[in-house]
């Protein structure tokens, strides 16, 4: 890693000299091309307006659609020593406007698509056109003195998850965590500058820094999938060979659309070499066919909370795994430790259960505005006795396994006890996933009535689902409940949505 | 033609399907859609839809997506 760079913008400034010309960021529409020295200038007109209006280290709110322009915003709010903050048109209004809410930004950056929305919005300040802002004069002078005064420590940008409360959290992200995350993901993927990644998350999550940093790191290009082709297999895959895509970091949900239509019989990503996966658990059923369709491919578990900068765990994919297994979430990246604490916050033994904690420069600063909650998760480490050191609580169980790698276990709140036992649901959940049929499936726990309930997508009816269950599990942990879906509700960045099956 | 038309109204009520040809192209169906869609008329109508025919084109009116499920049921 690069010791002296304190600012993520470094890497354009470089690669900027070294390719100009190059596309960086594209969609299925040749004419959105942005190349990095288009992208260079535009992004430091923007900083250039902000800075000329008075606005440094505050929230932006960029509210654009999905497009290579508004990463030239998120990029533009960077050099103007600002911390972007994306908001989508697909988020629902009451969600905006807590975001508004929480941040009271001076500032919003729209394009033509977003800006009557945005009128519309309980928002007081100034909205500015992102065609307009690309025109302000770049003042090199302002932008030298931003840089000499912003600090590694100073925030980038704040994306929204989801509060337990119903009132969505800021995680607040700085240079130094996110350069630490680039560095140390680039080298476990591998990426160079003659990577090409198809983008499928949102932006407004922080998902998307996988495709982001990297690409103006190596000098590489992104090119952003449009959503709608998520609904036809085929189409997506003629995509990614159209566009010679040898690289996608999905989610698991976007990956097994394609294998679960059985598109490999059809058709193949030729170019795709590197795939990266998270934020589920990915079905060793869909797994191998991805192996078997693609096997010189290279495939990586990712696993991390956004509050610890997108990813902090990854295991590369060096074996077969039984239909019973899951595949490890592994080990740290570089410069990051993950301590297993138990409930006496000890660190846990050999194949001992314990919550996943992170330590290290990829901690976050913390919530916006919300030291109550910060101060919850991000806490001393309770092994260090003797100076101040932060850790991060992550929520997870996780556990070793007996070659040493760490396995994700379930939520701590997925953690139940029922009859007197106490149980994972991830346990009944890997335990359907594995019967003939299933697709996918997903278990909730009614406290009130102290009912397990399952909710499943697949072919078998429920009396035979259950009646095979029990063949597998002992008796208490056969669901009390069960429901066949033609498909299970999904929460925006793709996880299934618990909350809403636990109200079904 | 009717039993396809109340798989459509159970997942959007509001729309009229009977007239629209613009489902896909005005992003009335979204992903879940398509893949709820596909699962009902495997059940409805016991046909298989192959990936090769989710394609925009079928989905785009009740009516392209009858005559898609006419000609798998024909090839059978």
């Amino acid at each position: 890693m690069n010791m002296q760079q304190r600012n993520v913008m470094e890497y354009l400034d470089k690669t900027v000299k070294v390719c100009p010309d190059k596309v960086a960021f594209a969609n299925e529409d040749p004419s959105n091309d942005l190349t990095f020295g288009e992208l260079y200038k535009r992004s430091r007109s923007i900083g250039s307006l902000l800075s000329s209006e008075g606005y440094y280290n505050e929230p932006v709110v960029v509210f654009m659609k999905k497009h290579p322009n508004a990463i030239s915003a998120f990029f533009g709010c960077v050099y103007g020593g600002c911390y972007y903050v994306p908001i989508d048109e697909e988020m629902p209004k009451f969600r905006t406007e807590l975001i508004i809410q929480t941040l009271k930004p001076r500032i919003m950056i729209c394009d033509e698509d977003t800006v009557e929305v945005a009128k519309e919005m309980n928002f007081e300040g100034r909205i500015v056109l992102y065609s307009d802002a690309i025109k302000a004069d770049i003042d090199d002078i302002a932008l030298q003195k931003i840089r000499n005064k912003q600090i590694d420590t100073d925030p980038i940008y704040i994306v929204f998850t989801s509060g337990s409360t119903g009132i969505p959290k800021g995680v607040v992200a700085c240079h130094r965590s996110v350069i630490d995350y680039i560095e140390n993901l680039s080298e476990v993927l591998e990426f160079n500058s003659e990577t090409r990644f198809a983008n499928q998350t949102p932006l407004y999550f922080d998902a998307c820094l996988k495709e982001l940093y990297p690409t103006l790191k190596f000098g590489a290009t992104t090119v952003i999938v449009p959503k709608s082709l998520f609904m036809f297999p085929i189409k997506l895959v003629e995509f990614l060979n159209e566009h010679k895509i040898n690289t996608v970091c999905w989610v698991v949900s976007a990956l097994t659309m394609i294998s679960s239509f059985k598109v490999f019989e059809r058709i193949k990503p030729e170019y795709l070499t590197n795939i990266a996966f998270g934020s589920e658990v990915f079905p060793i059923k869909q797994l191998r066919l991805w192996r078997e369709a693609l096997p010189n491919a290279r495939f990586t578990n990712l696993y991390g909370p956004t509050e610890a900068t997108g990813m902090c765990c990854y295991y590369k994919v060096d074996r077969e795994f039984e239909l019973d297994e899951s595949v490890p979430i592994g080990g740290p990246f570089r410069n990051t430790d993950i301590l297993l604490l138990n409930g006496n916050n000890e660190l846990c033994k050999e194949g001992e259960e314990g919550e996943i904690c992170v330590r290290g420069t990829s901690l976050t600063l913390g919530y916006y505005n919300n030291f109550e909650k910060t101060n919850e998760v991000f806490v001393q480490n309770p092994l260090n006795k003797i100076y101040p050191e932060l850790i991060y609580r992550t929520g997870d169980i996780g556990k070793r396994n007996e070659r040493g790698e760490l396995l994700f276990v379930s939520r701590k709140d997925y953690q139940i006890k029922h009859m007197g036992h106490r149980i994972e649901l991830g346990e009944i959940e890997v335990n359907v996933n594995n019967l003939n049929g299933i697709k996918t499936c997903c278990c909730v726990y009614d406290k009130e009535k102290d009912k397990i309930k399952l909710f499943y997508v697949g072919d078998p009816e429920v009396s035979e689902v259950i009646t095979t269950l029990k063949d597998k599990l002992p008796r208490y942990m056969i669901p009390n409940k069960a429901e066949k879906l033609d498909v299970l509700p999904y929460t925006p960045n793709g996880k299934i949505d618990r909350k809403k099956l636990s109200t079904m | 033609m009717d039993d396809l038309i109340k798989i459509l109204k159970e997942l959007h009520p509001e729309v009229d399907f009977e007239s629209c040809t613009t489902l896909i192209d005005d992003k009335i169906l979204d992903s879940f859609d398509i893949v709820t869609v596909i699962s009902e008329i495997n059940e409805e109508f016991d046909v298989v839809i192959p990936a090769e025919e989710i394609v925009p084109e079928n989905f785009n009116s009740a009516k392209a997506l009858y005559a898609l499920i006419k000609k798998i049921e024909d090839e059978d």
